[in-house]
């Protein structure tokens, strides 16, 4: 099959207090591994906030929104606001319409 | 030097008489075999060599079991006859009969006639040999015309013909007659079974196992599905009836021609390339020769022919072809042609222009060539949808992740009909209802694909005149008779709390990106039907 198919990638770095999560390609279940890794890392930093970075991200379907509540639920649990830069205008409102922005801060 | 033998004995002389030639023979006499013979290792061959004149076997001196053997059966002279140096034969005679001994005119007379015979013998032998080497040239001859039949009536008669695609095959057998085959097996649901062969050996032979293999292989393949499994099966009956240190290599692939998808299995053939138009691939499988040990297992893979790919399945003529410098034509080679040409219908005119060029006019073809090329073709209403235009209906293999093609794919046809934000509703609602499609309805089955159809519908204007109204979308799966989950709104605090699943976000997105959705479904299908209205873009 010949879907362009970007396969997902991420990365943490630690800016001042907030640990930034570099996102690139597509969240969708291939993603999971990788993502849930990555968010631990950030975690063991301890940083006062974490930011999903989505600036390279092409595609989120359902399950990976899935994915993202899951990450809400652990950073809730630890007390560590999650705000999100670079999401497309229509991420913006799927995030808007499934009230991730209610919990996420979008900036 | 070669062993003498076959003397022969006068029957109405008294021993001893015994000559390798020039015995007269009259009515009353009878030509009997005696029982000497002379290694090509006696020491009498090389006295010979050194001597070659007429001599007396019982004065000679030498240590030889030739001598021995000849004194006991009566031999008293030795003839040797030599033509251009080289000892071609002996003139063997017992005692004169008169009882007297051999004078020195005897040996005289039997030098002469020696000097005589030699010649002619030499050219009586070179005749008889050339006899018999232009009846093994027949003999090889008349095997290639029975192997090349043989090949001839295993090859498929006709390509298949398949709506939507196009294949091809071309076959060149070396001199010697080779060992490869082609076949295709059309099953009852629609899909059509591919294999290309390599017998080893030549010949008769090859052309044997070959019948052999086609058949194991066809009979596995009505009882069989899985191609993996037709191999291990055609392995085991094959490794009990090939002779020793002959085997095959042998690819085998099922395609199935509603979607492209393509299920294969490899016993050592040379890798197949599949190209896409972001590349060419090998089609990997591992697995052993068929013939060589019972009990192999094989590898199965699986891919999809997009629209404009093609795979080449070939033999190693092509790729093991050798230039003036001895250098290979290789698979690197091959590869990197494929990556030039994206058109199957002329791939095998292109690829033997290549090898031609490669190994230049003087080229003696080595072994067989073997080339089968299927490309799917280019869909047909791959253009945008247009006003007045049949709805455009195309299939999605059911595989995690192909929801992205029926995304784009739908971006294509009917880009032009929907602003951008509109247009990303709506390809986000066509990527769920086909990942729910081919992951609940079809439980991703790649042989039950998703099925879209797409639809501008029209509506008549207060002027009278038509224009187009919505844009629709179908997504149909193969699951029906269950009914389906309403979009319910997701409770995102209790996902959080961890009340429900972080999941179940599908149903309830389609519904937010479109402007109506409605669902149908009988005993065995399920439909979603995606609607985004014209009217609406308009008036906001």
């Amino acid at each position: 099959m010949t879907e362009k198919k970007t396969p997902f990638a991420a990365a943490t770095k630690l800016a001042e207090q907030t640990a930034v999560i570099l996102m690139r390609g597509e969240i969708n279940q291939d993603a999971d591994a990788a993502l849930t890794a990555t968010y631990a890392d950030a975690a063991q930093m301890q940083p006062a906030t974490i930011t999903l970075d989505f600036g390279g991200v092409d595609y989120i379907n359902s399950t990976g929104i899935a994915l993202i509540v899951g990450l809400l639920a652990k950073a809730r649990a630890a007390h560590i606001p999650l705000t999100a830069v670079g999401l497309s205008d229509h991420y913006r409102e799927i995030f808007t319409i499934t009230r991730l922005s209610d919990f996420i801060e979008i900036q | 030097m070669t062993t003498f033998r076959g003397f022969w004995r006068n029957k109405t002389t008294m021993e001893p008489a015994a000559t390798v030639t020039a015995v007269a023979n009259t009515p009353t006499t009878e030509l009997i075999p005696i029982d000497l013979e002379i290694a090509s290792n006696d020491p009498l061959l090389a006295y010979i060599q050194q001597h070659p004149t007429v001599f007396d076997v019982t004065q000679l001196k030498l240590d030889s079991p030739a001598v021995t053997a000849m004194r006991q059966v009566g031999i008293r002279l030795v003839v040797p006859l030599v033509s251009q140096g080289e000892l071609i034969g002996l003139i063997n005679l017992g005692e004169r009969m008169s009882d007297q001994e051999y004078s020195s005119d005897d040996h005289k007379l039997m030098s002469d006639l020696a000097t005589q015979a030699a010649p002619a013998l030499r050219i009586a032998q070179l005749v008889q040999q050339q006899k018999l080497e232009a009846i093994e040239r027949e003999r090889i001859a008349q095997e290639l015309r029975v192997a090349r039949l043989i090949q001839q009536t295993l090859l498929p008669q006709a390509l298949p013909a398949l709506a939507g695609w196009g294949v091809s095959a071309y076959y060149q057998p070396a001199r010697a007659v080779g060992g490869d085959f082609y076949d295709f097996i059309y099953f009852p649901d629609g899909k059509v079974g591919f294999i290309v062969a390599d017998v080893t050996d030549k010949g008769v032979p090859a052309a044997l196992v070959m019948a052999t293999t086609r058949t194991l292989l066809r009979t596995a393949a009505e009882r069989l599905e899985s191609p993996g499994a037709v191999l291990a099966r055609t392995n085991d009956v094959l490794v009990q009836e090939i002779p020793p240190k002959m085997f095959v290599t042998c690819f085998y692939a099922i395609l199935n021609p509603a979607t492209g998808h393509l299920r294969y299995a490899n016993a050592g053939h040379d890798v197949p390339y599949h190209y896409t138009n972001q590349g060419v691939v090998e089609l990997r499988a591992t697995g052993m020769p068929l013939g060589l040990m019972p009990g192999m297992g094989y590898d199965e893979k699986e891919t999809t022919l997009a629209p404009s790919d093609y795979v080449l399945l070939y033999s190693d003529g092509l790729v093991e072809a050798h230039n003036p410098a001895r250098e290979m034509f290789s698979f690197t080679h091959l590869q990197a042609l494929l990556a030039t040409h994206a058109d199957g219908a002329t791939l095998h005119e292109f690829l033997l222009a290549e090898l031609a060029a490669f190994t230049g006019p003087a080229w003696e073809q080595e072994d067989d060539v073997t080339l089968v090329t299927l490309q799917r073709e280019e869909t047909v209403n791959s253009n945008q949808l247009s006003v007045n235009s049949e709805p455009v209906e195309f299939e999605i293999p059911s595989g995690p992740g192909n929801e992205r093609v029926a995304m784009e794919r739908v971006a294509e046809l009917v880009g032009d009909w929907l602003p951008a934000p509109r247009l990303e509703k709506l390809k986000t609602a066509v990527a769920e209802a086909t990942m729910n499609a081919m992951e609940h309805g079809n439980q991703y089955d790649p042989d039950k694909p998703a099925r879209l159809k797409l639809f501008l519908d029209e509506t008549a204007t207060s002027t009278g005149s038509v224009r187009v109204a919505s844009v629709r979308v179908t997504i149909t799966d193969q699951g029906g008779g269950q009914p389906s989950p309403a979009a319910a709104t997701p409770d995102l605090a209790a996902k959080l709390a961890g009340e429900q699943s972080p999941r179940g976000w599908g149903l309830f997105l389609i519904k937010a990106m479109v402007d109506e959705m409605r669902v149908h479904q009988d005993d065995h299908h399920h439909t979603i039907e995606l609607v985004m209205h014209l009217a609406d873009q308009e008036e906001a």
